[in-house]
């Protein structure tokens, strides 16, 4: 008989999953598994809608008010010498003028100054429509031959400008080959005024990514010369220029710093500025400015932050106001059961 | 113990059967001699093509090699194996658009084309396509698992020498000689050599394969008949040529040749795979097909994958990205192209003279560098297509399903089955369900009956109700005593089938009868539900007509086809009965006194027992005659000879069929039993008349020459003149009463329809069972009521053997169909309902091409539809037919194989796992243990599903609309040269890391209202039917809010950093400062944008929207961190450059504030003034206003539900409307009266 058992139970048991489901009995995990674990379940009523607008717009508000005041108090000067540092004869000529290396680029511009400036005056060059974004030229660089130099062999990343004359260039790549060359000098009615050319750079950039012993080699030694030439003697750690210069920016109209004055400048002085116009922005039109600002802890002058808070923040206001209308004129109360989808129909009908 | 089957005496049911065993004319002369079957041997149907079978019984040896070497028992339904797994899983994942994309993005990656290092293209499409193989192995090895099961099963098999021992199912091979116990599957397609029966009769369940709940008989060859016991096999040996595997279920040709002898087979030889064993104590057999060549498992068609209508709409979606992707990336080569030509010469620090040979950035060829760039954009905009999302959502839907199956609340305790998601991908399907196509019997029903109550000549007896009753009291009650249910009973309705109403134990049913509503009816003999003292322990002799009951009693006793079984336990009998009616009969009259103990070739045993004695008598009864059931003739009745020589015909059947016959002086109680049956059939029951004849001797043996005429005459009308000859003496009839059992419906069935009907769903029943059957579960299930005007379809009754019979047919159909639409047409009250009820055979004219979509449209004008009668092929035409014609989605439920073509055709299968085989469950896409789960696993689970994953997409499209178009726009600013302002590793992160575990969290974890108010609100499941949350509405609106949102980042954060300084030490800021800020401000936005969406946070999406966040900045810290040629331009920037400065932390939070302001907006709006069901619920549980008022929250409840005409709750409806009617026109015949305008409480 031991078939009819055996038979009955294990047609029943081969039929049927009898996988042991054991209910778990912790609790936690039991009513994570049953869907039940304990929820916050905000609901947006009225006030707190209201509120939330109205407490948004309240401390946009101020925010934009602060920012906007801190911008206000940049003093920035700017002057755009790309055409006036063009003797007249070769205006209707810029690019054969700069190209022309036995030309002394030589240039002098006076500035005004129309408020108090306090130091630290940052100065930056300006350029624009120049697109340091483009990926031909963003990629066109090694970091590594940046860290280790010669060390470094493989520079195909820098195409096209690896090699020259069959020896590696360092730094190579399109950035440093094309690295900004005009230069300023400032002298106010005392005297020049001296320009701190040091920690221009960020610290980190200097201090690890661009090798304290890599010395520029066979730079700017081809055919085709780009921008400015690097002494290669100091090592690249040291070039801040380049350093500046090789943290591309995003924009095709970007500002870079050059230097800090470290001496205050009264209002209504005037800064006579003697540079060297080297740089070809001429071929692809772009304009060159010098830029002297004040900084802040917002940084530069830009009141567009400020601004945006105050719209954003108005207008969160404005619709706080509406919907605090809306509701006092039309109030709909809450968890009101004639809202119910079932009972507009039969109101409906 | 081979013999120990045959404990029981033997019977020869061959003799005392008329109409099953009709022996075919060739094995009949089969068994007249040997000689004479030789010769016809050359008769029988040559072996042909399809016909080239071999089988060599008894000779498994034979079958090892070719050309005999048949595929094993070893079943397997996996997909993969471990060779193919990898080939055929990575085909599978390429041939979605978006990852084959992928991979050709990644492979140009290698390429200088690309924007990208290969890394960041190949690390994320590795890990997506990674993580859905590995769910796909997963998936696979479960099917693998559940192969096993069946293949390790065992049965015993002829070892040789007349042994048998237990081996594994999927060891069996073809010509085992095989020996199956009662109760137990067949492993394979055996040829039946003999059975425990000494004619070789056995019986056979084949639900599994038609669903059809009668047994049937299946009768082996005489000739094998002597093979009858373990030893006889030791020498056995025969062939068989057949046809070849096929699916078809009820043909079968062949023939066995045994001792030189050849002899026809036929279907009723034939037990196939996955039917049972019936009251039959064993069997012998021959495998004839194993493994995939048996019929079932050709019948099994490979499981189609289904994907959601959601996803399905979301590759649209995907293609409408990728046309934009496209249409972007044309712009940027177009742009990149035409600055390539006429600015880029000017460009001297590109030195574009020294082109590389690529012809990338040559201005000499712009038109090939714009091709080129073409490609670079396309890689470049990728981000626009959601690389991640396709495994977003298949983490999430598995996560949904893990708490599917975990769902305590669809745990079956008795069957130990929980609730299982058996593929994952249509998680969100159930929450969009339209139509519902039910199978009856293992899905609604039990199969179980229990004679409940009955009426005896004219006097109705049995107090306790019937399920339908008991629902439909509570359903009143309920309404009556308003806000007393208490909150939260949605469960406890369910749970205590009639108990929970403590407070009104007695309700008031309609005809005076109190029904008790306790604690369910006492400790229950199966198949008797039966309550009433005047009928039990002997009562019944001080009724009014005691001799009448005494007849009842006895025709229940004898009337039948069981066999008895002595139950060595108790003592008492337990009976093997064709149909559990039958079953329930038997027990019933047991619980009477009437006790059916033995059977014997020519007698029926009944022990009475009186009140008058102690010991019970027992009267033989001769059976004479046995004119058994049959579906056409819809009763069955034998001729019995009682102890004093008294000859009585004793019949049972339809009421339509025993009313037409009764005699003119057996109408007696005809008008009160018909009143009962009414009742009883409103009740939802199965009922049957009891009636009886008088017969005189000479009457009797002159109908019975005629009878034994037509018994053994051959030729195709047999049948014909043996009806005939039945008919003839069931006629004068006289009326004893009426039975009425209750087909036992599964737990909680009717509360569960109801509940759907009111979530708006329409319910079909596909069943194969007769129409009767039918109609009466549709009462039980309230799926019909009285008053509802019943549609029948079915073809003529006549027998129209003319050949153009079929057009004849069918033009009836297509009239009836006419006729129907037109009534329901010219139909004016609101509250009429139309319930189409038809036959298969009508079905099948309905069905054709040209007819169809008339039948549909009539369907669906109707409150309910039931098909009976119905092919497993007809279930899946139907469900094909509703399917696309309706473009709706279609549920199929159903527990059997025959279920199968439907559960595959269907939009979402649901298989039952229930006792039966597992057919339906494998092919299913969810399985369920109870019918009443469909209810939580719709309507919660569904509707979550739904929701989550409606939201999920949607958020996911705006996700990556606001980072890829960002993208773009910076592009205009670079002179379209493909460079990204973000850094490859923000990118990689971005879908993989940063931004998915939010809304993973967002998939798996939303609940817009908790379940227990999606149970008390069905209505509001329409929201999905609806698809109100993913539309074409709101699909658009999030991709513009993503438009805006890419358009605030990367504008505000140009105009903020301009070109100023923005640190403290005066440097500018470059590319990197800016693309990540830009990135920190994506990420924030994206973010709280998902926080907003959310209205349910437990800690996990806290902890991870915050920590997605948080983790971005660590991320950042970590890889400022790292060596400098790693990180490159981002080297200690946040430390450095970012995080001291203010502006940095001022752009985060202004853009994240704008970027959110429209949609806070619009939520809020939304809320304030046009809110949706689900935020005034949150509003109500909110402010607890359902505790509070809870008159307002149980009215509210009630109303909840979408308009119904189906379930017990428009019963009750249209019985207070019914009511209401008569008041009123009482009220108006009355005028002047004041009269109470409610309804009485006792109605139904």
């Amino acid at each position: 008989m031991e078939m009819e058992g055996g038979s009955s139970s294990g047609s029943a048991g081969g039929t049927q999953t009898h996988r042991r489901f054991s209910p778990v009995r912790s609790r936690a995990f039991y009513k994570f598994t049953q869907q039940n674990l304990p929820a916050c379940k905000p609901v947006l009523t009225p006030g707190w809608v209201i509120m939330t607008f109205l407490i948004v717009g309240i401390v946009f508000v101020p925010v934009g008010l602060v920012c906007l005041h801190a911008s206000e108090s940049v003093v920035e000067i700017m002057d755009r010498y790309d055409v006036e540092c063009i003797p007249e004869p070769y205006r209707s000529n810029k690019i054969a003028y700069i190209k022309d290396s036995s030309i002394s680029k030589n240039c002098t511009r006076m500035i005004k100054v129309q408020k108090h400036m306090k130091a630290p005056i940052y100065i930056y060059y300006e350029l624009d429509n120049y697109y340091q974004n483009h990926r031909r030229y963003v990629k066109s660089r090694s970091d590594k031959q940046l860290l280790y130099g010669l060390k470094y062999k493989d520079t195909s990343s820098c195409k096209p400008e690896e090699t020259s004359n069959g020896l590696p260039i360092v730094p190579c790549g399109l950035i440093a080959w094309s690295l900004f060359n005009d230069s300023y000098a400032f002298v106010r009615g005392s005297g020049e005024m001296s320009v701190n050319r040091k920690n221009i750079a960020w610290k980190s950039d200097r201090e690890h990514k661009f090798g304290k012993h890599v010395k520029p080699f066979n730079f700017q030694n081809g055919t085709l010369i780009g921008g400015g030439k690097l002494d290669p003697s100091i090592p690249l750690s040291d070039q801040e220029d380049l350093i500046v210069w090789m943290r591309t920016a995003a924009l095709p109209t970007f500002r870079k710093l050059y230097g800090i004055i470290e001496e205050d400048i009264d209002a209504d002085e005037i800064i006579t500025v003697h540079l060297f116009n080297n740089y070809n922005t001429y071929s692809f039109g772009g304009k060159k400015k010098i830029v002297l600002t004040t900084s802040n802890w917002l940084g530069g002058k830009n009141g567009f932050l400020g601004m945006a808070y105050i719209a954003t923040g108005t207008f969160f206001i404005l619709i706080s106001v509406l919907f605090a209308l809306i509701h006092v004129k039309n109030p709909r109360p809450h968890g009101d059961p004639t809202y119910w989808s079932w009972n507009r129909k039969s109101n409906a009908s | 113990m081979p013999r120990t089957g045959r404990i029981r005496e033997k019977l020869r049911w061959s003799k005392i059967y008329t109409f099953s065993c009709i022996r075919h004319p060739e094995s009949i002369n089969a068994d007249a001699g040997p000689s004479l079957s030789l010769s016809l041997s050359l008769s029988l149907p040559l072996p042909g093509p399809g016909h080239s079978r071999i089988v060599r019984c008894n000779q498994p040896r034979a079958h090892k090699r070719k050309p005999l070497d048949y595929p094993t028992n070893y079943i397997s339904t996996t997909k993969y194996n471990i060779v193919t797994f990898l080939p055929k899983a990575i085909f599978e994942q390429f041939r979605r658009v978006a990852n084959l994309y992928f991979l050709l993005a990644a492979c140009l990656s290698v390429t200088s084309i690309s924007p990208f290092s290969p890394v960041s293209m190949i690390a994320p499409l590795a890990f997506v396509v990674g993580l859905s193989m590995a769910k796909e192995a997963l998936e696979d090895w479960r099917r693998f698992v559940q192969d096993m099961k069946v293949n390790l099963r065992k049965a015993l098999v002829h070892k040789g020498n007349g042994r048998f021992s237990n081996k594994f199912w999927h060891k069996i091979r073809v010509g085992d000689v095989v020996r199956v116990e009662k109760n137990q599957f067949f492993p394979a397609d055996l040829l039946l050599l003999s059975s425990g029966y000494e004619d070789g009769i056995c019986y056979v369940e084949t639900m599994n394969l038609d669903g059809e709940t009668n047994l049937k008989v299946k009768r082996s060859l005489e000739v094998t008949l002597p093979f009858e016991d373990d030893r006889s096999f030791k020498d056995f040996t025969a062939t068989i040529r057949c046809e070849d595997p096929n699916p078809s279920l009820y043909t079968f040709a062949g023939n066995l040749e045994h001792e030189r002898q050849v002899y026809a087979l036929d279907p009723s030889q034939v037990l196939l795979r996955d039917s049972k064993l019936r009251n039959t104590s064993y069997i012998y057999g021959v495998v004839i097909f194993t493994g995939h060549d048996t019929k079932v498992m050709q019948n099994a068609t490979e499981s189609p994958s289904k994907r959601s209508r959601v996803e399905k709409k979301m590759d649209r979606i995907i293609y409408i990205l990728f046309t934009v992707l496209v249409l972007v990336s044309l712009i940027s080569s177009l742009g990149f192209a035409v600055k390539t030509k006429l600015e880029m010469p000017s460009w001297w620090y590109l030195q574009p003279q020294r082109g590389d040979n690529s012809h990338l950035y040559s201005p000499s060829t712009p038109g090939l560098s714009g091709i080129f760039h073409l490609v670079t954009a396309l890689i470049l905009y990728g981000y626009l297509i959601p690389i991640s999302l396709y495994v977003s959502i298949e983490v999430v839907k598995v996560l949904q399903a893990m708490f599917i199956n975990q769902d305590l609340q669809m745990y079956d305790e008795e069957t130990g089955n929980p609730a299982q998601a058996r593929t994952s991908n249509l998680n969100e399907e159930l929450g969009q369900v339209d139509t519902i196509l039910s199978d009856k019997t293992g899905t609604l029903t039990c199969n179980q009956m229990d004679f409940l109550k009955c009426s005896i000549a004219g006097f109705p007896y049995g107090l306790s109700s019937s399920e339908v009753e008991i629902a439909a009291a509570k359903q009143i009650a309920s309404e009556e005593s308003g806000g007393s249910v208490q909150n939260g009973g949605g469960i406890d309705y369910w749970e205590n089938g009639g108990s929970g109403f403590g407070s009104s134990p007695e309700i008031e049913l309609e005809g005076g009868i109190t029904c008790k509503i306790e604690k369910p009816r006492k400790p229950m003999i199966r198949g008797f539900s039966f309550e009433d003292d005047r009928l039990m322990q002997g009562n019944w002799m001080s009724e009014p007509n005691p001799g009448t009951i005494l007849l009842f009693f006895r025709i229940l006793a004898v009337c039948h086809t069981a066999i008895p079984e002595l139950d060595e336990e108790t003592g008492g009998f337990t009976y093997e009965a064709e149909s559990p009616d039958e079953g329930a009969f038997l027990v019933a009259a047991r619980e009477f006194g009437f006790e059916f103990c033995r059977r014997t070739q020519t007698s029926v045993f009944v022990r009475e027992r009186y009140p008058s004695s102690a010991e019970p008598i027992e009267r033989e009864f001769k059976i004479l005659n046995l004119l058994e059931f049959n579906s056409k003739r819809k009763r069955m009745s034998v001729v019995i000879r009682d102890e004093n020589g008294q000859l009585l015909l004793l019949c049972k059947g339809a009421d339509s069929i025993i009313f037409d016959r009764l005699s003119k002086n057996g109408r007696m109680y005809e008008a009160d039993t018909s009143k009962h049956l009414n009742e009883y059939g409103e009740a939802g029951l199965r009922t049957l008349a009891l009636a009886y004849r008088k017969l005189e001797e000479s009457e009797y043996s002159a109908w019975n020459t005629e009878f034994l005429k037509a018994k053994t005459a051959l030729g195709p009308d047999r049948e014909a003149q043996l009806e005939q000859a039945a008919d003839m003496i069931e006629k004068e009839l006289v009326l004893v009463g009426a039975t009425a059992v209750e087909d036992k419906l599964q737990k909680g069935v009717p509360q569960c329809i109801d509940k759907l009907a009111q979530a708006g769903l329409k319910i079909w029943v596909l069943t194969g069972d007769k129409m009767e059957t039918a109609v009466n579960i549709g009462f039980a299930c309230s799926l019909l009521r009285q008053g509802m005007k019943q549609i029948r379809l079915s073809p003529m009754n006549k027998e129209l053997i003319t050949q153009d019979a079929n057009k004849a047919v069918k033009e009836d159909i297509q009239k009836q169909i006419t006729n129907a639409s037109q009534m329901i047409k010219l139909e004016t009250d609101p509250h009429a309902a139309f319930a189409l009820i038809i036959d298969g055979k009508a079905l099948t004219y309905a069905l054709e091409e040209d007819m169809k979509h008339q039948f549909l449209s009539l369907a669906v004008d109707c409150a309910s539809v039931i098909c009976c009668r119905v092919s497993p092929k007809q279930k899946a035409l139907v469900t094909r037919l509703v399917k696309e014609g309706t473009g709706k989605v279609t549920l199929a439920i159903g527990d059997g194989a025959n279920d199968v073509g439907m559960i595959q055709e269907a939009d979402i299968g649901v298989g039952i796992s229930g006792v039966e085989g597992m057919q339906a469950v494998m092919a299913s896409d969810f399985s369920i243990s109870q019918f009443r789960y469909l209810e939580r696993l719709l309507v919660v689970h569904g509707h979550w599903c739904y929701k989550r994953i409606a939201q999920m997409i949607c958020y996911f499209f705006y996700k990556n609309i606001a980072f890829g178009l960002t993208l773009f726009y910076f592009e205009a600013y670079t002179g379209f040269s493909g460079q990204s302002v973000y850094d490859d590793w923000y990118m990689i992160l971005f879908n993989v890391l940063l931004t998915s575990l939010p809304v993973i969290s967002l998939g798996v974890f939303e609940q817009d209202v908790s379940s227990e108010v999606c149970l008390q609100f069905p209505a509001l499941y329409q929201q999905g039917a609806k698809n109100l949350f993913f539309d074409w509405y709101r699909i658009i609106g999030w991709m513009a809010n993503g438009l805006y949102s890419s358009l605030m980042i990367f504008f505000l954060n140009i105009g903020i950093f301009f070109t100023q300084a923005f640190l403290r030490g005066g440097q500018t800021a470059d590319m990197a400062a800016i693309g990540t800020t830009m990135f920190t401000c994506i990420i924030c936005a994206v973010n709280m944008q998902i926080a907003l969406t959310m209205s349910h946070f437990t800690w996990i999406q806290i902890v991870l929207v915050w920590g997605s966040i948080a983790t971005w900045y660590l991320f950042l810290l970590a890889y400022g961190e790292s060596s400098p040629l790693v990180s490159g331009d981002a080297f200690r920037l946040l430390v450095e450059a970012l995080a001291p400065a203010p502006i940095f932390w001022a752009v985060t939070l202004l853009v994240a504030a704008a970027c959110n302001l429209p949609y806070l907006i619009h939520i809020s709006y939304q809320r304030l003034y046009n809110p949706m069901d689900h935020h005034v619920i949150q509003e109500i549980k909110y402010y607890k206003k359902d505790v509070e008022d809870q008159i307002m929250w149980t009215r509210e409840r009630s109303k909840a539900r979408w308009a119904t005409k189906i379930g017990f709750t428009a019963r009750v409806d249209a019985k207070i409307r019914q009511l209401k009617g008569k008041l009123h026109s009482k009220v108006s015949s009355l005028s002047g009266q004041t009269v109470v305008a409610t309804p009485p409480p006792d109605v139904l």
